[in-house]
């Protein structure tokens, strides 16, 4: 494998009994760089994420680069509010060090050095995580996966239960810990605007490889409609480009 | 107190809190159903190991063991749901056991029996006790992480088939410590019940193991009290204590 290339995906099929989910799929990708992979729900954005990760089976090849550490942000735990599992005690699991774990919750921006934000920070280790609200719970989970010294971040995005301020400065602190620290950054998005702002590179999926390369040439009309059908309206204007889907 | 209570105080106490403790789990991973349809298994166990002439502890264990390994198969490589074929599989061997249980041992397999209980089971249980709480301390933290999320647990490399079955094994060897203080029919209450009680009350999961574990000692401890004062059979007094507790639990919860 070429020494910049980090992840290869080649012929990547993915089965559901007799469903194809993922079809032929095949895309590199390099040393931090931030890929995005944007498709409608469906596309199979979720089930790529498991089978890179060894979670499922599939045919083709999946090949990481040795000395790859990943670090994985899934999109939504089932805990419970009745689960008595603190910040703490989930952040422990991976890390038993107590000034580690305040170190990452600082970097995801739970517990800053002010004293007000030292006592938030407090009272957080505290909380069960199934009392947490959309953002604290992903911001938690980014903690978990930075634990481990990863290099590369599989962050997918939530659906549902993040309102967009906090998407959007989820997507700010991704930015900055890549700035930070040396890291490969694969997203999940259906958001076209989050692919514009912070990917270098973007993968549209619907079941196949729609497009691939920077967004701002890889994506364009066609590769809208075959991701989101005929109606999509596609316009650019004041250097920004905007989609909406019709009856939605 | 006479030396025989104080001994059966003793090794109850190490059976309520290795039971609390692995219900605990049960309770995070809501398997609850499981953990009491299980301890029906140990029947035909006994009833062959008292046929033998062997402990009834050790055909307990046994039956258990192959039982655990059957739902851990169903559950890892199988498309079937466990439970529904928990159901059906484990009520038969509860049937086949009233029907292979010699009378005279029926009532006490079933229910209890501090007379029972000797020098044997007391050195077994101890020893059972420390595998119980040195194994499920070492698994703790991969277990509970793939209660949280299965596919966190394994992308940080826990290989969960491995520690869902050591799981489950430990609740095998818990089930069967406990079966001749509350008897086969009951015992899936001591691992459920403390468990469920401490989670209405805990803040923190080292707290709710905590108390799960000496709900289950208390739970023990004033059930033998009642049998040894009442002369009855240990398993419902136990059981029932435990659910005092329960009820106690969820009204201090409000």
């Amino acid at each position: 494998m070429n020494e910049s290339i980090l992840l290869s995906v080649s012929g990547l099929k993915v089965k559901f009994n007799s469903h194809l989910i993922l079809d032929d799929l095949s895309f590199d990708v390099k040393r931090d760089s931030t890929l995005a992979i944007l498709g409608p729900n469906g596309a199979g954005k979720t089930v790529l994420f498991r089978a890179m990760l060894g979670l499922i089976p599939f045919e083709g090849k999946i090949a990481w680069a040795p000395d790859v550490k990943v670090g994985y942000v899934p999109q939504k735990l089932f805990v419970g509010k009745d689960i008595p599992l603190t910040v703490s005690e989930f952040l422990e699991i991976k890390e038993k060090d107590r000034s580690k774990v305040l170190g990452v919750l600082k970097e995801v921006g739970l517990g800053d050095s002010s004293l007000q934000e030292i006592h938030r920070g407090a009272r957080l280790l505290k909380t069960k995580l199934g009392v947490l609200s959309g953002g604290e719970l992903q911001r938690v989970l980014i903690a978990f996966a930075l634990l481990g010294g990863p290099n590369v971040l599989l962050f997918d995005e939530p659906t549902s239960g993040v309102d967009i301020s906090a998407e959007e400065t989820v997507y700010a602190l991704i930015s900055k810990l890549k700035k930070e620290k040396d890291l490969t950054i694969i997203f999940i998005s259906h958001e076209l605007e989050v692919v514009y702002r912070f990917a270098d590179s973007v993968l549209c999926l619907n079941k196949q490889k729609v497009c691939f390369g920077p967004p701002r040439e890889a994506i364009d009309k066609k590769s809208l409609e075959a991701l989101y059908g005929e109606e999509v309206h596609f316009y650019k204007h004041h250097n920004h480009e905007h989609y909406h889907e019709n009856g939605h | 107190m006479d030396t025989n209570l104080l001994f059966l105080i003793f090794v109850g106490a190490l059976v309520g809190a290795s039971s609390g403790y692995l219900g605990s789990f049960m309770v995070l991973k809501r398997m609850s159903l499981v953990g009491d349809a299980l301890s029906h298994v140990a029947l035909p166990g006994m009833a062959i190991a008292i046929t033998l002439a062997i402990n009834p502890m050790l055909g307990a264990l046994i039956a258990l063991t192959l039982a655990v390994i059957g739902i851990w198969y169903l559950g890892e490589k199988s498309e079937i749901y466990p439970e529904a074929l928990v159901g059906v599989f484990f009520t038969a061997s509860l049937a086949i056991g009233i029907l292979v249980t010699p009378e005279p041992e029926l009532l006490e397999a079933l229910f209890g029996n501090l007379e029972s209980i000797g020098t044997m089971d007391g050195l077994i249980t101890i020893a059972g006790a420390i595998v119980i709480f040195w194994a499920t301390r070492l698994i703790s933290k991969k277990l509970l992480l793939g209660v949280i999320s299965e596919d966190l647990a394994t992308s940080t490399g826990v290989n969960m088939p491995q520690v869902n079955l050591i799981y489950l094994l430990l609740v095998g060897l818990a089930v069967a410590l406990g079966v001749k203080f509350v008897g086969t029919l009951l015992m899936g209450a001591l691992v459920i019940v403390p468990a469920v009680s401490a989670k209405n009350l805990a803040k923190s999961i080292s707290n709710f193991q905590f108390l799960a574990s000496i709900l289950g000692v208390l739970s023990i401890f004033f059930g033998i009290l009642i049998a040894k004062w009442l002369g009855i059979s240990s398993g419902p007094p136990v059981v029932l204590v435990s659910i005092a507790f329960f009820g106690l639990s969820y009204l201090l919860k409000k």
